[in-house]
């Protein structure tokens, strides 16, 4: 089993944080992974991405051109990498900014309206975790318990309310997925 | 009968292979008797430039390192904060410590570590065949100046001294010369004081001194040493600095 | 309790590598992408109670290192390409005064200023010298994680116990990614697997350095000899001890070449690409191996004379247009058939284009 996917949305929407859950929980779980983000000049601009392996072997390539999951939160992003997802792989959306309205045929393409349902939530910045809920739900790779673990230890203790929060934020996620 | 005149015991037996009238024999003399006398021999590390001086370790009797051009400053640098209980010191020439590592020297100066530069100043360059130094005097011929530098071609002599007097990190700045006696005595003076500032770690001192080069100026020695009373030292005033 | 693993960058992972393998004095300036390994250094080395400076130029940060060093110090350094040119002036002195040092190189694409995508284009610049004289540097190349951990304790080792300096080449992907780290059995297992002398940290005193003479004649550090005998005997002496490294310390990775009929020749991150290739591939019954060179210098030309008896394609993989491919030639000397596949820029060679190479060379 490899799952490759791309994280990727505005600077400042969480994107890098996302990744980071999924891979440091994928060690957790003694799975091999590798996480490497977009840098340099190219972040000034204000877009973020970030590429995440999880395997049960050696993973060959930290860049990822053929991935099995795209999460995406605004248009630029989608346009940049809706060529990189595989015939039938996974396209989580985030339709509060990006316009679903796309043809890809045999793409099993999952869309909410994040940044909405983030405000309900109470904090506009968790729309990242509502959508790692979403893939959570979809996928069976990681244990939610092993995310909420890793949220737990990365979200530092005299933060309380934020952890919980985006532990919130998770779990709609995986409601509505 | 009291002994009052030695061979200083940083100095070693050996004849330079300086030419006659040149000034880095003597500063080379003046550090090795300050050194002496403020018994720091056993801790001091010499840090040597490229230029006529670049095998003074050949003539110290003291540990050495050899820095590539310019860089004496950065060298020092890492000795001094590996090892801040050694004294460590810098001897540079004009091309070296202000053309090529003026970076390198500007830069330890503002952070002032806590070093001693003695900086020779002869308005030329020497081992390479006296070529413009960044110190030529405006007028003055050299071998990449032949018809005399002129400030709107060349550019003006660099006064690093007074640029160095500004940063907050540097404690101490005079220029002294060798063309006399009594100016000897008070270069040995101003050398002492920079090595005290830094064994009292106060911070970065320097020292500038005016050195003869008869055989680039294309002097007697004696013409050479009244050049620099009467002509360089209108340019490079003597004195504290700061 | 103590973490078994953590997640760590490449860029980090060197840094806490050099710290904990007696890193006493590091040097730098900021380039991409390379800059997480300066800051690492700015945080933890003061932690340490070590020496962090931000130097104002490349060229001021090698010369501190080559002070630090001269006196007795474990020291490094870290860049990126444009800045690891800067260097080359005081590798060059390093090496004359037989000063160990670490450099860090984290490839970007270059020419000139390039930008910042990953590489592998200063292969010949690291192996070959880079500045002037006849000299090497010793040159290790991570390809994951963990191994840019583990070589810092071997870098500084080799630096020590050979008075030269030693670079680790990675490339941006190597310094920007994240992996899992292992930091409790640095001592245990992978110590002997790449033959790491961890266990005792405590640094022997050199008998060399600048300290100050007392009770013993002055020490020089220098690389001037105005005789032409002089500099020629230390030339020699330089030699003599390339000789002894070459035979002591090529160290490379196969992985299934003894039966195969094509083997890649592969370095870093390249490398793991090659590796995903072969397991592939194996599966599909192809005869296919690899070799990865972890030493570029020394280059591990024992594996290719011992390959070459029987008939083989070498394909050799690098993330530029070929430098590597000379040093597989040269270990090959014409006995058999040398392929290539690069991208330079930043282009990474994909793992389908290595297959369609592969399946051109119809063996």
């Amino acid at each position: 089993m490899i799952e490759q996917m791309i994280i990727a949305g505005a600077g400042g929407q969480g994107i890098m944080l996302v990744g980071k859950v999924l891979a440091e929980s994928a060690m957790r779980e003694n799975k091999f992974t590798t996480w490497l983000p977009s840098y340099g000049a190219e972040v000034r601009g204000g877009s973020a991405f970030c590429m995440v392996s999880i395997s049960d072997e050696e993973i060959p390539s930290p860049y990822v051109e053929e991935i099995d999951t795209l999460i995406v939160f605004n248009q630029i992003s989608l346009k940049r990498f809706i060529s990189f997802l595989k015939l039938q792989g996974l396209l989580i959306l985030n339709s509060s900014l990006v316009s679903s309205n796309i043809n890809k045929k045999k793409s099993k393409i999952i869309s909410f309206p994040f940044t909405e349902i983030a405000i309900k939530l109470g904090d506009i910045r968790i729309a990242n975790m509502v959508a790692l809920g979403v893939y959570l739900k979809q996928k069976n790779i990681l244990k939610p318990e092993t995310v909420f673990k890793t949220l737990r230890e990365i979200i530092s203790a005299d933060k309380k309310s934020l952890l919980e929060i985006n532990l919130k934020a998770v779990k709609e996620g995986m409601r509505i997925g | 009968m009291k002994k009052i005149f030695k061979h200083p015991q940083s100095l070693r037996k050996v004849s330079t292979h300086y030419c006659a009238g040149c000034g880095h024999g003597i500063a080379h003399r003046l550090i090795a008797e300050v050194v002496d006398e403020l018994n720091i021999r056993e801790k001091v590390i010499g840090v040597a430039p490229v230029g006529c001086a670049v095998v003074a370790y050949d003539y110290w009797n003291f540990d050495c390192c050899e820095a590539a051009h310019g860089r004496a400053l950065a060298v020092a640098t890492g000795i001094k904060r590996c090892r801040p209980q050694n004294i460590v010191f810098t001897y540079q020439g004009d091309g070296d410590l202000a053309a090529i590592g003026t970076n390198e020297t500007i830069h330890a100066a503002n952070r002032g570590e806590n070093l001693t530069a003695i900086f020779i100043n002869n308005a030329v360059y020497g081992m390479t065949g006296g070529q413009m130094a960044p110190t030529t005097l405006i007028g003055q011929k050299t071998a990449t100046t032949p018809y005399g530098r002129e400030a709107n071609y060349h550019g003006w002599p660099l006064k690093i001294s007074e640029i160095l007097a500004l940063l907050k990190g540097v404690v101490y700045v005079e220029r002294v010369s060798l063309h006399a006696p009594l100016e000897v005595l008070k270069a040995k003076r101003a050398i002492k004081q920079a090595f005290f500032n830094q064994i009292e770690k106060r911070g970065f001192s320097l020292v500038e001194i005016l050195s003869p080069c008869p055989t680039y100026w294309q002097m007697s020695p004696k013409e050479a040493l009244d050049w620099i009373k009467e002509v360089m030292t209108k340019e490079f005033p003597l004195g504290r600095i700061k | 309790m103590k973490k078994e693993k953590i997640l760590i960058s490449g860029n980090e992972a060197i840094g806490e590598g050099a710290i904990q393998a007696g890193c006493f004095f590091y040097a730098g300036y900021p380039i991409t992408p390379q800059n997480e390994l300066t800051a690492y250094m700015a945080k933890r080395m003061l932690q340490e109670k070590r020496i962090f400076i931000q130097a104002e130029s490349e060229v001021s940060a090698i010369n501190m290192v080559l002070g630090a060093s001269s006196c007795g110090f474990r020291a490094m350094t870290s860049s990126s390409s444009p800045g690891i040119s800067l260097k080359q002036e005081g590798i060059s002195y390093l090496a004359a005064c037989q000063l160990p040092a670490v450099i860090v190189n984290i490839m970007r694409a270059g020419p000139g200023l390039g930008n910042v995508f990953p590489a592998q284009s200063d292969y010949f610049q690291a192996t070959k010298g880079g500045g002037h004289g006849d000299y090497h540097s010793i040159v290790l190349a991570p390809s994951n994680i963990q191994e840019a951990f583990d070589f810092m304790f071997l870098a500084f080792d080799l630096a020590d116990k050979y008075r030269n300096p030693v670079m680790i080449l990675g490339d941006g992907i190597l310094g920007q990614m994240m992996e899992p780290l292992r930091l409790s059995v640095v001592s245990g297992q992978l110590s002997d697997r790449y033959n790491l002398k961890t266990k005792n940290r405590k640094l022997k005193a050199k008998s060399w350095a600048l300290t100050g003479c007392k009770k013993r004649s002055p020490h020089i550090i220098r690389s001037l000899y105005l005789k032409q005998k002089e500099i020629e005997e230390l030339n020699l002496l330089l030699q003599k001890k390339y000789k002894t490294i070459k035979q002591k310390e090529s160290r490379w990775q196969e992985v299934d070449i003894e039966d195969a009929k094509v083997i890649m020749v592969a370095y870093g991150t390249m490398a793991r690409i090659a590796k995903g290739v072969v397991k592939k591939l194996r599966e599909k019954n192809k005869k296919i191996g690899l070799i990865r060179p972890i030493t570029l210098w020394p280059f591990p030309q024992r594996v290719f004379e011992r390959i070459c008896q029987r008939r083989i394609i070498f394909l050799v993989i690098e993330m530029s247009y070929g430098q590597m491919l000379e040093d597989v030639k040269l270990a090959v000397e014409g006995r058999a058939k040398v392929e290539f596949l690069g991208r330079g820029g930043g282009g990474i060679p994909k793992e389908q284009e290595i297959l369609h190479k592969i399946e051109s060379l119809k063996i």
